[in-house]
């Protein structure tokens, strides 16, 4: 009787069912996320053939590959400069929204929340109709306007321009919902006691906007570039990492690699290489945050 | 004996009978093989896998089989995926119809089928010597060669545009008769001159040069016929000694000037969609794009028609993409999924299916290639009569004869159209790019 008791109290805890709510998204994450890490560190330490254990003989080779460091050096500007433009258009914007009377906002935000709630494989379909070499409709306009057609796709400076547009275009409503609601936040008579001292529009932002909203965009960078990293369908679909691997991010050349390639030991080594430079930048920001944190 | 031992006798009796009758279920004839799941090529001809799947179904009525089919495209590989996933967890489809080097790659896993090709062989004859050395492994069938999606990329050009510029295919190649001797002047630099012209024209010649098998797959055959092979059969890599690969790249070089820039971004379906918009006077595909012009522009289909690849300094090869369709050794019904293999291959199933495809099948029985489809089709009449590959020319399958480990990768990085992306619109030397390509290849040969 007393150990039913106990473990009926111990069922009732909040801790305990806290924890038991959570379990199917635990169990999901484990399922989905920790076991096929796992699994792609041992797939990684094994030879060609999947035959034999090699160690890190598979990272080592790629430190050898000439289009290896390309796909570093893409990942990186493809994340950095995406996440840029993404910030500073879902900055501008949420300004611009916030600044809307009241009863029209929630349809501005609607609206331009759009990109982000379609499917991106479906959008990027769509990208690559508008980019199509023979049904352009952005030539089909340049051309009757007497600009010279692009090869927005065919051309590995353009390709990269496309794949960047696409990304920001497709990530900037999730920058301006986030800030949107963070400047929501900052108290009004900070812009009130700004004035007052005289400060003008871009002072107000510098010197009140930014501080308040700094945890906020740190947090909303990093995720961003987290998930911009890591990207796979809008360069799978627009250009599958050509012209020339031009294009290629981490995802796609893996995938290429290993699946299409049939040398899966090396496309797990390839995925894995996100991690760390993932890590390194996580790190940073979070440091920031926390000390910010410990200031106040 | 008692009324009561007489009723537990009988009882006794009923119940041994039921439980002998539980024990040995009736099986119905010699003929019942459970269940089968097949995951052939989405064909791109529309309605071709209606054929197919009625001859599978017909197939099923007779065996007693339970079949169930899937159709699996191959825009943005799903195809290569499925296998690759399949491969990996050991379950899936009991037939899977794989695309060119696949079925090597996998060959462990695959089941032999000598019991099915051994006896199609003795009846039809030798089997094409490209899809031999992809379907063979140790000197067993791994899988035998399919006949949906099984193609080559030889021209398929606009009549008129190159009459306009002072070309009479009709001449070298008449319709539904064998090629003439004039046939014997269409080369590489005929090519490229008449892509000169039509440039001037305003319809340049559009050879996709992506990383997709239509790009792939002409390149593989225009390498061999310079005789610019990369990697011999022992995986020995050649590049740096053989000249004729700098032959096909300066080749390559001139041939990009006269072509849309666009092409390094080609998929397998953008050069479709050129010819079929009326921009394009030539393209590298098998009669598909022609199907679909046919049913949405039909003043660009009346004018198109197939030819032959054109001739290298080492002769006329066909870039030729071959599939096969294998059974899993996981398969839970091995003996049922042969039966439609050697089913599928008999010369009125590949008739009926080629027939279906419009000609875009090309069966791998070198002795099934006379049929009527090809002086069917139309219009124009003869349209596909010089698509399959007869006397005239050898298939050729794209990175051969590297042993497979080399050539998957060779084919599906893409490294012979990436080579001619790089010293033209990429802005690298010829010797530049070779180094490049021979430390890839390197890379490759890693066990």
């Amino acid at each position: 009787m007393r150990k039913r008791g106990g473990l009926q109290r111990f069922a009732r805890r909040k801790s305990t069912i806290a924890f038991l709510m959570a379990l199917p998204l635990l169990l999901l994450i484990a399922t989905l996320v920790v076991y096929p890490t796992f699994y792609a560190i041992y797939l990684a330490m094994l030879n060609k053939s999947l035959e034999r254990f090699v160690g890190f003989s598979n990272f080592t080779f790629l430190f050898t590959r000439e289009t290896f460091w390309m796909v570093v050096k893409q990942s990186c500007i493809f994340a950095i400069s995406a996440v840029i433009f993404k910030a500073l258009i879902g900055f501008c914007v949420a300004h611009f929204v916030h600044n809307v009377p009241a009863k029209g906002q929630r349809k501005w935000r609607g609206m331009l929340l759009i990109p982000w709630v379609i499917p991106p494989a479906m959008s990027t379909l769509g990208w690559f109709w508008l980019f199509d070499p023979s049904y352009s409709a952005f030539n089909w306009i340049f051309v009757r306007l007497g600009i010279p057609s692009v090869t927005w796709l065919g051309d590995g400076n353009w390709a990269r321009f496309s794949v960047i547009l696409v990304n920001v275009w497709y990530g900037a409503p999730f920058f301006l919902i986030m800030y949107l609601a963070a400047l929501k936040s900052v108290p009004e008579q900070l812009y009130e006691a700004a004035a007052i001292d005289g400060a003008n529009w871009w002072q107000k932002i510098w010197y009140v906007t930014l501080p308040m909203m700094r945890n906020i965009i740190s947090i909303t960078v990093l995720f961003s570039l987290i998930v911009t990293f890591a990207n796979f369908d809008i360069v799978r679909i627009l250009t599958a990492g050509g012209p020339i691997d031009k294009t290629h991010v981490f995802a796609t050349w893996a995938f290429l690699v290993g699946i299409q390639g049939g040398d899966i030991a090396l496309g797990a080594a390839v995925s894995l290489f996100m991690f760390p430079i993932l890590a390194v930048a996580a790190y940073f920001i979070l440091r920031d945050i926390s000390r910010r944190g410990n200031e106040a | 004996m008692s009324q009561q031992s007489q009723q537990r006798r009988k009882f006794l009796k009923t119940a041994a009978a039921t439980s002998a009758a539980l024990a040995f279920p009736y099986i119905r004839t010699s003929y019942a093989a459970g269940s089968l799941t097949v995951a052939f090529w989405d064909h791109w001809v529309p309605g071709a896998n209606n054929t197919l799947t009625k001859l599978c179904e017909d197939w099923a009525k007779k065996e007693k089989v339970n079949i169930k089919i899937d159709y699996i495209t191959s825009q943005g590989n799903k195809d290569q995926l499925t296998i690759v996933a399949e491969a990996q967890a050991r379950s899936g489809h009991d037939i899977l119809q794989h695309p060119a080097w696949f079925a090597q790659t996998y060959a462990k896993q695959l089941e032999p089928v000598d019991d099915v090709m051994n006896p199609l062989i003795k009846k039809y004859g030798k089997v094409a010597s490209a899809a031999e050395f992809l379907a063979k492994s140790k000197g067993h069938w791994i899988a035998v060669p399919a006949v949906t999606g099984t193609q080559v990329k030889p021209p398929l050009l606009r009549l008129d545009l190159f009459k306009k510029v002072g070309i009479d295919i009709l001449e070298m190649y008449p319709v539904n008769k064998e090629p003439t001797k004039a046939a014997d002047k269409w080369n590489w630099e005929t090519m490229l001159s008449a892509g000169e012209k039509l440039k001037k024209e305003g319809h340049p010649i559009g050879l996709g040069l992506g990383q997709t098998t239509d790009s792939i797959d002409w390149v593989g055959a225009m390498f061999h016929s310079f005789g610019a092979d990369l990697v011999n059969e022992k995986g020995d890599i050649l590049i740096k000694q053989n000249d004729a690969v700098k032959q096909v790249l300066e080749y390559a070089q001139r041939l990009a000037n006269v072509m849309p820039q666009d092409v390094f971004a080609w998929d397998d379906a953008s050069n479709n969609k050129y010819i079929i918009s009326g921009q394009g006077s030539m393209i590298m595909n098998p009669p598909s794009a022609y199907a679909v012009a046919k049913r949405d522009n039909p003043n660009v289909a009346k004018e198109l028609y197939e030819i032959p690849y054109p001739s290298g300094p080492k002769g006329r090869f066909a870039g030729y993409l071959p599939y096969l369709w294998g059974t899993w050794g996981f398969s839970k019904n091995k003996s049922a999924a042969k039966s439609l293999l050697s089913h599928l291959l008999q010369r009125e199933s590949v008739e009926q299916l080629v027939t279906a495809s419009i000609g875009y099948d090309v069966p791998s029985f070198e002795s099934m290639r006379d049929f009527k489809i090809w002086e069917k089709v139309e219009p124009p009449v003869g349209v596909v009569y010089h698509y399959p590959p007869r006397k005239d020319q050898t298939t050729w399958v794209a990175c051969a004869p590297a042993p497979a480990s080399m050539a998957q990768q060779m084919y599906t990085q893409a490294i012979m159209t990436k080579m001619i992306a790089r010293c033209t619109t990429g802005g690298d030397s010829i010797a530049k790019t070779i180094d490049w390509a021979a430390s890839e290849l390197e890379g490759y040969q890693r066990s």
